[in-house]
């Protein structure tokens, strides 16, 4: 019989790294999930993932038991994924222009193609979903990590903004202007999809 | 009649608005509102469909591979030992411990022996003076050795931290560098650092934290590199580096770490003459 998350925790608090082994094995595929899509970086989110489970690891003292595992460890692993996008946008910034291949997912909205004869080979094509990744790396770090939080990974205005160490209004704002953002971004090609 | 912005349609996707009752009883008479909501919905279907590479199921284990030797050994509480083998950490045998811990461990058995000589002295009343006095100069020589422990293990994190740098910060300009090699090793020495860098706050060393500190952001860094560098990568790199002064900073904390450490031994050395 699979014992719950709790359970764990309280034998790996005591020492027992079997114990933080299984809580490892269970959640390591949806903090990767949530950091990929805050990173959008298949390495950062590996990268995530490991320090993500190190940092609960250190800090499982301070975790309290009547919480849900789950969603501390989704806090690090968010905390995490912001801590290294923010580093990596920092190091952008000082760093030499994008190559000019690229100027055309600078700006989706303005590269909007002409609607094809067939919606549903659109749809189904990679363009919408080409399209979604540069509306999302568009995205500025907080904005980001709001949204995925908020749209993905279900957590309230109210968490978010915990989790971020933000006021509630703030972490609303990026949710707003994240989804702003995408919605300006997709709505010509999604509407091009239907019509 | 109030249209309902594009704010509160995004709340009222998200059950969050103060009102779902009126918002729902306008989409419902008001086609424009209805029509912006629709277009606000498919936008957000679109983005579910946002692609995750696959992880298949034996990626928790994957994981646990990779991060297994870089946890920090968490003592097993007494109450706890049941079922277990009682002269194992952890599963690993104590001599299998790295560097520090192995030094943790020899402390903790000379700790031992101590409480063995002090209960003996109980033990033995006509000794018990003599052994008090090993007691008490030995607890002396713990805490001292202790000191030492950190001093040390400290010190080689340093030194192997400033070779890191050094390789990097004196590496030549190549199309597509490798530095996957020294991104394993400062990664490695990212979560060492870190641990050395709390125990620093909790003693109240601020000098030491606060370079270490300087420390982990550029290992952290440099962990974070892509593998394969372009010369416009590395001399960024190299410049960072350099605003940072990190290579001197570490190179003085080196210094004064070897300084404290022959302080700390020639101390040790005349307590251990006085017994």
């Amino acid at each position: 019989m699979d014992l719950s998350d709790g359970t764990y925790v309280t034998r790996a608090r005591s020492g027992d790294s079997d114990a933080f082994r299984t809580l490892v094995e269970r959640h390591s595929r949806s903090v990767f999930r949530l950091a990929f899509r805050m990173t959008g970086n298949e390495q950062d989110a590996e990268d995530v993932v490991q320090e993500s489970m190190l940092r609960a690891y250190k800090q499982l003292g301070k975790f309290d038991e009547r919480a849900s595992f789950g969603t501390w460890l989704y806090r690090i692993a968010a905390n995490c994924s912001l801590d290294l996008v923010r580093s990596k946008k920092r190091r952008t910034q000082n760093q030499v222009l994008a190559p000019e291949g690229d100027s055309d997912l600078e700006n989706p909205v303005l590269t909007v193609p002409e609607p094809g004869p067939n919606p549903e080979r659109m749809a189904l094509s990679g363009e919408v979903r080409e399209r979604l990744t540069a509306a999302m790396g568009d995205l500025s770090a907080t904005e980001r990590s709001a949204f995925v939080l908020r749209h993905f990974e279900g957590m309230c205005i109210e968490e978010v903004s915990r989790v971020l160490g933000c006021q509630p209004g703030a972490a609303k704002h990026s949710v707003f202007r994240a989804v702003q953002k995408l919605r300006r971004a997709l709505e010509p090609v999604v509407s091009a999809a239907r019509s | 009649m109030n249209h309902l912005n594009e704010e509160e349609l995004i709340l009222h996707y998200y059950s969050e608005e103060s009102d779902a009752f009126a918002a729902e009883q306008h989409l419902d008479q008001c086609d424009e509102c209805r029509a912006h909501y629709a277009c606000l919905q498919r936008v957000l279907n679109v983005v579910d469909t946002l692609p995750v590479p696959a992880r298949g199921e034996g990626y928790g284990s994957e994981v646990w591979k990779r991060i297994e030797s870089r946890l920090p050994c968490r003592r097993r509480r007494w109450w706890s030992l049941e079922g277990h083998r009682w002269w194992s950490l952890e599963g690993h045998r104590w001599w299998s411990l790295e560097g520090s811990w192995r030094w943790a461990g020899a402390a903790a058995a000379f700790a031992s022996l101590v409480v063995v000589a002090f209960m003996a002295g109980r033990m033995f009343p006509a000794r018990r003076q003599k052994v008090d006095q090993v007691a008490t100069a030995a607890n002396v020589a713990e805490k001292q050795g202790g000191q030492r422990v950190m001093l040390l293990a400290v010190g080689d994190l340093l030194d192997r931290s400033q070779m890191v740098l050094i390789e990097l910060n004196h590496a030549a300009p190549s199309d597509k560098l490798d530095i996957s090699a020294e991104q394993a090793r400062a990664a490695d020495l990212v979560s060492e650092n870190r641990l050395y860098r709390q125990t620093a706050l909790q003693t109240g060393d601020t000098a030491m934290a606060g370079v270490l500190d300087d420390l982990e952001r550029v290992l952290v860094d440099i962990a974070h590199e892509p593998a394969q560098m372009a010369p416009a990568e590395l001399a960024n790199l190299q410049h960072r580096m350099e605003s940072a002064g990190i290579l001197f900073k570490v190179r003085v904390l080196g210094n004064n770490v070897k300084q404290k450490q022959q302080a700390a031994g020639s101390v040790g050395r005349s307590d251990r003459q006085k017994l």
